[in-house]
C-alpha cells in the first residue's frame, strides 16, 4: 500500500488504540514505585518492594525453574517447528498431510483449558500402563510447551520459506549436493531469522503460561505464572507490580534490539542484493 | 519445480523427516482427545486416579464394559450449562466484534504509514503482546478497582460523586478480554492490508468514488481474509478462556472455561471435566476446520505464485 497522508480519522484511532494498550502498563510500572501497600494510593517513591522481590525465596525459585522449562521448551519446539514448517512448505501433499496441517493449526487457538486438561488425561493413562513418567513436574509441562510453541515455529517458518525463492535449493541439487547438505547449507541460513524469532516468541510463550502449567505442573514444581495468579487472585500486591516492570523493561529491550538488528540484516542484504545486481548488468 | 521432484525420489529420509513432528502431535496433540473423550464416560471416584475404569476383566474371563452416560445427561439436562455455553459464545463473540472494530483502523492505519515508521508503529503495537499476558490483565485490576485510577481520576476532575463500580462485572469482562486479544485481531489484519495495492484506490478516487465508497467496494472486500483469519484467532481461545473471567469477571460471570476448571481442580471431579471439554471441542470443531481450510487455501496460494 502506498503512503498516503492519514485522515484525522485513522491517526485519532490509532492514536486511542496505542494509548488503550499502554495506559495499564504504565500506570503498573509507576505503582511499582509506590511506598504504600495499598497499590493505588500514592504514598510516595520507594524502591522497596524492589528490594522485597528480590528476597522472595517463593519468587526467585519459580523463576529459575520458568526459565529452565522455557530454554528446554523453546529448544525442543524450533527443532520441531523448523522440521514441520519445512515439511509443510516444502513436500505439500503426503498421506495424511491435511492432518498434519490441522494438527500444526489447532494447539495455537485451542483454547488451554482443553490442552491442559487433554495432555494431563494422557500422561495419566501412559503412567498406569507404563509406568512413564511416574510424576508430573518439569517433564510433563516441557511436553506440553513444547507442543504448544511448536505450532507457531512452524507458522513462522513456513510463511519465511514459502518467501524465499526455491532456485537456490535447485541450483545446490543440479550442482549435485545431496538433500540434507542443501537443507543445512542453503535452506537453514535463509530461515536462520525466522528461527531466531521462534526461539523468542516460544521462551516468552513458555514463560507465560499459567492455564497449560496448571494442568501438567506437580506439588514440586511451581512456575512463575502460577505463583504470580496465587498471589494477584487475592487482589493488588505492589511486589507483583514491580516483578511486572522488570518484565517489561526485559522484554522491551530484546525486542527493540532484535527488531534493529534485523531490520539492519534486511538493509544490508537489499543493499548486497542491488550491488550485486549492478555488477552482474555493467559485465 | 526441481526440489519437488527430488524429495519425492527420495521416499524412506522423506518419511523419516516427515514422522518426527508428526509423531510428535499424534501422541501429544490427537491421542490425548480420544482419552478425553474415554475418561467423560468414566465415573468419579475417591481413587488416584479419580475416576473409574470402563473395563473391567471379571472372574471367568468376561470383560465388563461401563459406559457412564450420566455426564453428559446432567450437562444436556441442568440448563446452567446450556446457559454457560451460550454466554461462553456470546462473550466471545462480542471479543471478536470489538477487536474487529477496534482493530481494524488500526491495522489500516499502520498499512498506509510510511515504511520507516510502519516499523516501528508495528513493533509498539505487539510490544504488549510480548509482555506476560497475565501481568497485562492484573494491570487492569490496578485501573478499574474502586479505588483505583480510573475511579481517582473521575473523582478528582468532579465527574462523578461516588466510584463507579467497573470492576467485577460485565464491563471489566469485555474491556479486558477486548484488550488481551487485540493483538491477534490486528496482525492478520495488518499482513493483509500492506500488500494490498495502493493504486486501486487512486484509481477508484480517479473514476469518482469516494472515500467511503472505495473503502466498502475495494478495501473491505480485498481484506476479507486477514477478517476471518483474525476473527477466527480471537473467537476460538476467547471461548475456553479461564484467567479473564477468574480475575476480572463478576460472581456471576457464565464462562465454560472457568466451569471446567472448577470441576477439575476444586471438585476433583475428572470426568465431568472431561465431558465439559468434550461438548467445548464439538462447539469448537466447526471454527478450527474452517480457519484450518482458510489458513490451507491461504498458504498455497502464496506459494504457488
Amino acid at each position: 500500500m502506498n503512503n498516503q497522508k492519514l485522515s484525522p480519522f485513522l491517526k485519532g484511532m490509532l492514536l486511542l488504540g496505542l494509548l488503550f494498550l499502554y495506559i495499564p502498563i504504565v500506570s503498573l510500572i509507576v505503582y511499582s514505585f509506590n511506598d504504600s501497600k495499598l497499590v493505588t494510593v500514592w504514598g510516595g517513591f520507594s524502591t522497596k518492594w524492589y528490594a522485597s522481590l528480590f528476597q522472595n525465596e517463593q519468587i526467585i525459585s519459580a523463576v529459575e525453574l520458568s526459565v529452565q522449562i522455557a530454554l528446554a521448551s523453546a529448544t525442543a519446539a524450533v527443532t520441531l517447528g523448523t522440521i514441520a514448517g519445512f515439511v509443510l512448505a516444502r513436500f505439500k501433499r503426503f498421506p495424511g498431510s491435511s492432518l498434519f496441517a490441522g494438527m500444526m493449526t489447532a494447539p495455537m487457538v485451542m483454547p488451554e483449558v482443553i490442552t491442559g486438561l487433554s495432555m494431563l488425561l494422557l500422561f495419566i493413562s501412559m503412567q498406569q500402563l507404563i509406568g512413564v513418567p511416574a510424576e508430573r513436574g518439569f517433564f510433563t509441562i516441557w511436553v506440553g510447551h513444547t507442543t504448544l510453541c511448536m505450532a507457531y515455529v512452524s507458522v513462522v517458518v513456513r510463511s519465511r520459506l514459502l518467501e524465499i525463492d526455491q532456485s537456490l535449493e535447485d541450483a545446490a541439487m543440479d550442482l549435485g549436493a545431496r538433500p540434507l547438505k542443501i537443507f543445512f547449507v542453503i535452506t537453514l541460513p535463509l530461515v536462520a531469522q525466522a528461527i531466531a524469532s521462534g526461539f523468542l516468541l516460544s521462551v516468552t510463550l513458555s514463560l507465560d503460561d499459567l492455564v497449560m502449567t496448571a494442568f501438567l505442573s506437580g506439588p514440586g514444581s511451581t512456575t512463575l505464572p502460577q505463583v504470580i495468579f496465587s498471589k494477584v487472585r487475592l487482589g493488588l500486591n505492589p511486589e507483583i507490580n514491580a516483578l511486572a516492570s522488570i518484565t517489561v523493561l526485559v522484554v522491551g529491550v530484546l525486542v527493540i534490539v532484535a527488531n534493529y538488528l534485523m531490520l539492519n540484516s534486511q538493509r544490508k542484504r537489499e543493499r548486497a542484493l542491488a550491488a550485486a545486481m549492478r555488477e552482474s548488468s555493467a559485465s | 519445480m526441481n526440489i519437488q521432484r527430488l524429495f519425492k525420489r527420495l521416499k524412506p529420509g522423506r518419511g523419516a523427516v516427515i514422522s518426527i513432528p508428526y509423531f510428535w502431535l499424534l501422541l501429544f496433540f490427537l491421542v490425548p482427545f480420544f482419552i478425553v473423550l474415554k475418561i467423560s464416560f468414566a465415573e468419579q471416584d475417591l481413587a488416584i486416579p479419580p475416576f473409574t475404569s470402563l473395563m473391567n476383566l471379571e472372574e471367568g474371563g468376561l470383560l465388563h464394559l461401563t459406559l457412564n452416560l450420566g455426564n453428559f445427561d446432567f450437562i444436556l439436562s441442568d440448563d446452567f450449562y446450556a446457559k454457560t455455553y451460550l454466554s461462553s459464545l456470546q462473550t466471545a463473540l462480542f471479543t471478536t466484534l470489538m477487536c474487529l472494530l477496534l482493530g481494524y483502523p488500526i491495522a489500516y492505519a499502520i498499512a498506509r504509514t510510511d515504511p520507516a515508521r510502519r516499523n516501528v508503529l508495528l513493533m509498539l503495537v505487539m510490544l504488549p503482546f510480548w509482555t506476560s499476558f497475565l501481568l497485562r490483565v492484573y494491570a487492569w485490576m490496578g485501573l478499574l478497582n474502586e479505588n483505583g485510577l480510573i475511579n481517582s481520576f473521575l473523582l478528582g476532575i468532579g465527574l462523578i460523586d461516588e466510584p463507579l463500580q467497573l470492576f467485577h462485572n460485565d464491563f471489566s469482562l469485555y474491556l479486558v478480554m477486548v484488550y488481551a486479544y487485540l493483538p491477534f485481531m490486528i496482525l492478520p489484519l495488518f499482513s493483509h492490508l500492506v500488500k494490498m495495492d495502493g493504486r486501486l484506490l487512486e484509481a477508484a478516487s480517479d473514476l469518482g468514488a469516494g472515500p467511503i465508497k472505495a473503502f466498502f467496494t475495494i478495501t473491505l472486500p480485498l481484506s476479507k481474509n486477514g477478517i476471518i483469519a483474525g476473527s477466527m484467532m480471537v473467537f476460538i481461545p476467547a471461548v475456553g478462556e479461564f484467567v479473564i473471567p477468574e480475575l476480572v469477571g463478576g460472581p456471576d460471570t457464565l464462562m465454560i472455561g472457568k466451569v471446567l476448571w472448577n470441576e477439575f481442580f476444586d471438585n476433583n471431579n475428572w470426568p465431568m471435566a472431561a465431558a465439559v471439554a468434550t461438548v467445548m471441542v464439538l462447539l469448537l470443531i466447526v471454527p478450527i476446520a474452517f480457519l484450518h481450510r482458510f489458513e490451507t487455501r491461504q498458504l498455497e496460494g502464496k506459494g504457488n505464485e
